[in-house]
């Protein structure tokens, strides 16, 4: 026998049969919820399975159900539908023009959005670009998410980041880079400090399934086991990096939340699009991290739904009606058939809802739209790009100042 | 000879030499199935099956380790790194690993690896899609660096830096993929087919690497510059109506100081152009050579133009960029004394 290359594959592409027959499902409510200062040999199963709550009759079910009350659920499932709403709107105004970039996070609002509401205000949030429904849940005001998309003059980054490169210092949301992979270490660096520090704060982290394969992800694991760190390390799984599958990062060989007990850390594969057994595991995760237990992988199994940003194409690399077969459905339907089948909500509601937050959306794009854009309206100063490179700004900068003030007056 | 813009000129510079090669094999984010983002491996998996263009994981510092060892052992990687903002995961590797290999082994082993990068601004990509990072390679001893601004000379330095026996990091400026760029992002985009340099032949020929070319001879002043530059210092000597003597060195390093000290020699005055930030840029390098070798020719200080010291701003595109209006300021300042 002579060795040979194995080249991973993706399920299906353009032309062929979707299939999802690689996603190892479990029952919901099948999965036991361990203390979470159970043992890891305990806990090993977590990493393998996949934690639900809703079953096919929209019900909660089994020992991972967060027991919500219906006002909570009703708020998430507000959250989930005005990252949607919000969503849809910034796509089309990349598509007229109107801002430069947009990274959509349908179909995936759930992580988001339910790990965001079971952790605290002070814990410090450490996203990817595809995380903002963690905006919203927090409290950002969508004029201030959208003046961001447009670089204006009320742009929190002073014209500096690509569109979705949030931050929100008073919001405890860290800088979002546009190197991926890059967080993940210093979300167990800054939880390394509250616990230097003796306080009761977490921090957590987002991750694609494709930037597991950056040694950023293995540093984080690494630290965070050997300092037993208060960070929740979550790898949002949505199967696609940009064309690449997911199995080009290792999840042919296994799920991504496995990698955590090789490097001592609990995993637990949760799914994604399950608002409540997002928010359990979540929950779960962040008690073990505050009461000193350290750190814990969450995977979370999505379907990215939407292109990878505005400058993708999905239909070159993958078959059209993937996300109609994606056997975890919508967290968004799901949530709401949840809520129906508890006799607290209807579709009445569910079109008000949708109606308000379609109009909260438009208010804010037009109120937006007056502090200006790259193409017209109010203007930032463009000598403001020479600060904050440092705290001082250098002779050699203030020159520069000088000399592009100069020719902006010729030209 | 057909006519090509810059990203069907490197595809079919791929082609050529996985077609003349069995050794080389095509690597990295998104290249395999999808033919790349910008689509210069686009057909290249379908030609060559999935043994010779690997889909990659997201690891920049594996695919240059794993390209190291693959040209180790035999092979003639040409390795992709999606954009050249994201190639610090590797710079270990091509830093400590992939340029010294060939002096600490006394000979003894290489690594033939080319990496290609798409680089610079001007695609409102904001500050981690329009890097210029050329001069933190440059600085490496035991490395090439290129940057053609034109589908002519990308093919064929792509060419010789798949040939070549060393490591060769290959800049792609991504402003040039689909025409030339005189600079003014209002104008309409002109498209490579109006560009004598956009007539590339279909087969094997190479631009040697450590060449410069004179684009534009003159007698005035010399403008020494390369990447999306070439085109926009064209442009603005042309607006003055100057006669510049134009010279794209192509390669950083080794750089062709011979072409660039002829041309000052006669002329006596010189701009040097990059997109990159001014300090410690790679135009210092070459500000130094012309001073070492030409002081008593020169009539003028010479002048850079260059990106601002800051990173790339999104919203500031424009200011930042290096256009004709900085050009045109240093090239008054070089004449001043006429
Ligand atoms: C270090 C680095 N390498 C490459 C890229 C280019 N890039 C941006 S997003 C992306 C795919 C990421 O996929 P995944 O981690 O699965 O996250 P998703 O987009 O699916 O949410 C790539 C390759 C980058 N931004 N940074
Ligand atoms: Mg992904």
């Amino acid at each position: 026998m002579k060795s040979r290359l194995h080249v991973p594959r993706a399920p299906a592409r353009p032309g062929e049969r979707s299939d999802f027959s690689y996603l190892k499902l479990s029952p919901a409510g099948a999965v036991p919820r361990p203390d979470v200062n159970a043992p890891l040999s305990e806990l090993q199963p977590l990493a393998t399975e996949l934690v639900r709550v809703l079953d096919d009759d929209h019900r909660a079910v089994g020992p991972w159900d967060p027991h919500l009350a219906p006002a909570d659920l009703e708020l998430g499932l507000r959250h989930m539908v005005l990252t949607r709403v919000f969503d849809d709107r910034m796509h089309r105004a990349q598509r007229q023009g109107k801002i430069t970039f947009y990274v959509k996070s349908t179909g995936e609002e759930a992580v988001s959005v339910a790990q965001g509401m079971a952790l605290r205000p002070g814990d410090m949030l450490f996203p990817s670009y595809r995380n903002q429904g963690l905006q919203i849940v927090r409290g950002r005001k969508l004029v201030d998410l959208m003046c961001q998309l447009l670089s204006n003059t009320r742009d929190m980054c002073k014209g500096r980041q690509l569109p979705v490169m949030y931050h929100w210092r008073e919001g405890n949301l860290f800088s979002i880079s546009g190197n991926l992979a890059t967080q993940f270490p210093q979300a167990v660096g800054w939880a390394m400090a509250a616990a230097i520090k003796n306080e009761d704060r977490v921090a957590a982290s987002w991750i694609g399934d494709g930037s597991t394969a950056e040694a950023d992800f293995h540093y984080a694991l690494l630290f965070a086991q050997v300092y037993r760190a208060p960070v929740l390390l979550n790898v949002v799984n949505n199967q696609w990096a940009i064309s690449t599958f997911q199995s080009f990062a290792g999840g042919e060989a296994g799920s991504f939340a496995a990698r955590g007990p090789g490097y001592g850390i609990p995993g637990i594969r949760v799914d994604g699009n399950d608002f409540l057994a997002v928010y359990a595991v979540t929950q779960w995760a962040a008690e073990r991290a505050r009461k000193g237990y350290g750190p814990t992988l969450i995977e979370l199994v999505t379907y990215r739904a939407a292109p990878h940003s505005t400058s993708d194409d999905p239909s070159r690399y993958r078959p059209k009606d993937e996300y109609e077969r994606w056997p975890l459905g919508d967290p968004i339907e799901r949530l709401k058939s949840h809520l129906i089948a508890l006799g607290e909500w209807t579709e009445e509601r569910e079109a008000m809802l949708m109606k308000q937050c379609e109009d909260e959306v438009s208010a804010a794009w037009r109120e937006a739209n007056t502090h200006g854009s790259l193409t017209g309206g109010p203007q930032l100063d463009p000598q403001t790009m020479f600060e904050d490179v440092l705290k001082e700004m250098t002779p050699n900068l203030a020159r520069q100042r000088m000399q592009l003030a100069k020719e902006l007056k010729k030209s | 000879m057909s006519q090509m813009n810059m990203i069907q000129a490197l595809n079919s510079a791929l082609d050529v030499m996985m077609a003349r090669d069995p050794h080389v094999i095509v690597m990295g984010e998104d290249v395999g199935y999808f033919g790349g983002v910008f689509r210069v491996t686009d057909g290249l998996q379908r030609k060559y099956g999935e043994h010779r263009v690997l889909d990659t994981p997201i690891a920049e510092g594996g695919i240059v380790g794993t390209a190291i060892g693959m040209a180790v052992n035999g092979l003639r990687p040409v390795a992709e790194i999606q954009f050249a903002d994201y190639i610090y995961p590797a710079y270990d590797q091509i830093v400590s690993e992939l340029a010294r290999l060939r002096y600490r082994t006394g000979g003894d082993f290489y690594a033939p690896v080319t990496i290609r990068t798409p680089c610079g601004g001007g695609i409102r990509g904001g500050q981690t899609h329009s890097q210029s990072p050329e001069t933190l390679f440059a600085h490496v001893c035991g490395l090439k660096v290129v940057m053609p601004s034109n589908p002519y000379d990308a093919k064929g330095l792509l060419i010789s830096a798949i040939e070549d026996d060393d490591p060769v990091v290959f800049f792609e400026p991504k402003r040039l993929y689909n025409g030339p760029f005189d600079g003014d992002p209002n104008k309409p985009a002109v498209p490579w087919s109006s560009h004598p340099k956009g007539e590339v032949p279909e087969g094997h020929y190479r631009v040697p690497i450590g060449s410069a070319q004179v684009v534009r001879p003159g007698s005035q002043l010399t403008i020494v510059t390369y990447g999306t530059m070439v085109h926009v210092c064209t442009a603005a000597a042309a607006a003055m109506n100057v006669d510049a003597e134009i010279i794209d060195i192509r390669t950083i390093a080794p750089l062709d100081a011979e072409t660039i000290r002829t041309s000052v020699k006669k002329t006596g005055r010189c701009v040097v152009a990059h997109e990159a930030t001014r300090f410690a840029g790679f135009g210092a390098e070459i500000v130094a050579t012309i001073q070492e070798e030409c002081f008593w020719h020169l009539e003028a200080p010479i002048q850079r133009v260059t990106g601002w010291d800051t990173p790339y701003p999104h919203a500031f595109e424009w200011e930042y960029f290096p256009g004709q209006a900085r050009v045109r300021a240093a090239i008054e300042a070089v004449m001043e004394e006429t």
